[in-house]
């Protein structure tokens, strides 16, 4: 920051100088890398579909199809943005506008080291649920501004399903703020210092897991992806909301899409999975010291963790079918808010009465466990997948 | 109570079991063929383009009368008197000089009925499938070559194989076929 104050004349106001020394490494770092990002997602999510469901995903650009997004984004940017007769010019524009500005203002509070952070809120959490509902605004305005009956059926239903959606995460959201007592995320982090033991996950232990998942399958419905994803259900709509959008605007809202899957990936590692720490109890994990420079690998721990839910998102868009309305309803209504709202009462009980204000005393054994078994029995899996892989591969040599 | 905590299980539970499928064929064997890299091996009796050795045809027209839906098209004529002899690759002596021969692939229906009566095994179907064009008249298939070069000599002399069947075969119906009309009868006859 202060280099690129340095580099500015000295003629021009203080308070431009000092905008642009704070806002140009904040785009350089934060949303550069993230704007990029979804070129990676929409890479890893054609290779994993294709290797579900034993293909090959995208092979011919570049090597193993590697600059296949590029050659698609490319594509989408070089297109006419149509706008099709009667729509209001103005919203229709601003949808998609809309939807990545909020899919991209929670960055400014996901702490991805301890420094390394644009702006430590105090009310960090709150500020996140408030900001991630903006992105809705922005699919209603692009639905009905598409006049388009398919446009606004989607854009109903994606409205009705954040709303509903809403409550359980934030309910979830609200457990591990209980238990800390701070919406700060760094606070939140903090406390799960100290290896993967101590993660929020494994707290009070078939409390938190519970919780965890009722999170996991709130945020991956407000995400809007299968199996929750009937705003844009294409078999039935379409394409929902985004029917009429073409070219560059089309390309937002996919931007946005995956921009908010990562969002709320990283919410839901900060909140229950240790945030920037590493899942290892040594020190040198988080910060290697390397020639007598400390490199702080927060950011990697992070956004290695982000990737894994994110992997998990794709994983389950490619295992489970889409739900129907009702169904979708019938998750958020009758299931994960009962539940959310037992564990809330729940977890306060536990929080107030002093022999368990720190947890069970089993916490740091049991869950662990699980989770190394669940590991393990995937690790297992894949190892006996690989194996017979390599046997058909004999068999179709010989 | 009771169902609605039997409903909660069966989604958790049937979602893991649908994962556990989805991740082990994420590392299983990719069935893709690339294919304009990478082809199948056809196997040999593979039933693709027709081909029709030229050289061998003796011009019966048998194929062309077994084809059903008539894509073939011979048109044969006696040889000219006083030409020299030629025979077929199996020593089936070649007695019609064969003018035309075409194949219309648009019409073929890959019955493969039209090489089980060659007599010369002269016209059989390749594993050859990539001739997709985007002119119908390329599936029309001139095989008669003017230029041909025929065998002037008998392949399978009738010394060894005709020697030995002649006096067996010609004693006991006391046929007087010509000498060098044996061994035609073996192949017609097998």
């Amino acid at each position: 920051m202060d280099l690129i104050y340095g580099l500015l004349p000295l003629a021009w106001p203080e308070w431009l100088k000092l905008a642009l020394a704070a806002g140009v490494p904040a785009v350089i770092l934060f949303t550069f890398p993230m704007a990029l990002g979804p070129l990676v997602y929409t890479y890893a999510e054609r290779k994993i579909a294709g290797f579900m469901q034993d293909r090959l995903g995208p092979m011919r650009v570049g090597p193993y199809g590697l600059l296949q997004s590029i050659a698609d984004t490319v594509k989408l940017l070089f297109k006419e943005a149509i706008f099709p007769a009667r729509v209001d010019r103005k919203l229709f524009v601003l949808g998609p506008c809309i939807v990545v500005a909020g899919a991209f203002m929670p960055f400014a509070v996901i702490p991805f080291g301890e420094k390394l952070q644009a702006m430590d809120l105090n009310v960090g959490v709150f500020y996140v649920t408030a900001i991630a509902s903006i992105s809705t605004v922005g699919l209603i305005m692009a639905g009905w501004a598409s006049n388009n009956k398919y446009s606004l059926f989607g854009a109903m239903r994606a409205a009705a399903q954040i709303v509903s959606y809403e409550i359980p995460a934030v309910m979830t959201l609200l457990i591990p703020v209980m238990i800390v007592g701070s919406l700060q995320m760094q606070d939140l982090v903090k406390v799960q210092a100290g290896g993967f033991q101590n993660w929020m996950v494994f707290r009070y232990f078939p409390i938190m897991p519970v919780a965890f998942l009722v999170f996991f399958l709130a945020t991956l419905a407000e995400c809007n992806r299968t199996p929750f994803d009937i705003p844009e259900a294409e078999s039935e709509l379409v394409g929902g909301f985004h029917t009429e959008y073409s070219g560059f605007f089309f390309a937002m809202f996919f931007l946005g899409e995956y921009t908010e899957m990562f969002v709320v990936s990283a919410v839901g590692t900060v909140l229950f999975l240790g945030g920037w720490y590493s899942p290892f109890p040594w020190a040198w994990t988080n910060v290697l010291p390397v020639a007598g420079v400390e490199i702080p690998l927060g950011p990697f721990w992070l956004i290695f963790k982000v990737w894994s839910l994110m992997f998990v998102h794709m994983w389950l868009r490619w295992t489970l079918p889409r739900t129907r309305v009702d169904q979708l309803m019938y998750i958020a209504w009758k299931v994960l808010l009962p539940i959310s709202l037992v564990l809330v009462v729940l977890v306060g009980g536990l929080v107030v009465w002093t022999p368990t204000s720190q947890g069970f005393a089993w916490d740091r054994i049991l869950g662990p466990l699980v989770a190394i078994a669940l590991l393990g029995y995937l690790f297992v899996a894949m190892v006996v997948a690989w194996r017979s892989r390599a046997q058909r591969v004999r068999e179709m040599a010989a | 109570m009771r169902q609605w905590l039997r409903g909660v299980w069966d989604g958790i539970y049937t979602a893991l079991v649908g994962m556990n499928i989805t991740w082990r064929h994420l590392f299983n064997t990719n069935v893709t063929l690339q294919y304009p890299e990478q082809k199948w091996v056809l196997p040999p009796k593979s039933r693709m383009r027709l081909f029709m050795k030229y050289e061998d045809c003796i011009g019966c027209g048998q194929c062309a009368r077994a084809c059903p839906v008539h894509c073939i098209s011979i048109k044969a004529e006696k040889r000219v008197a006083g030409s020299p002899p030629v025979w077929a690759a199996d020593g089936t002596p070649i007695k019609l000089d064969v003018k035309v021969f075409d194949i219309d692939m648009s019409l073929c229906c890959y019955c493969n009925l039209c090489t089980y009566p060659c007599p010369t095994n002269c016209i059989y179907m390749t594993t050859e499938y990539e001739f997709a064009t985007t002119n119908l008249n390329d599936h029309f298939y001139r095989f008669a070559k003017p230029d041909a070069v025929l065998l002037t000599v008998n392949p399978k002399p009738p010394a060894a194989p005709a020697a030995p069947a002649a006096p067996a075969a010609g004693a006991p119906p006391a046929g007087a076929p010509p000498a060098p009309q044996a061994p035609p009868a073996a192949p017609a006859g097998a």
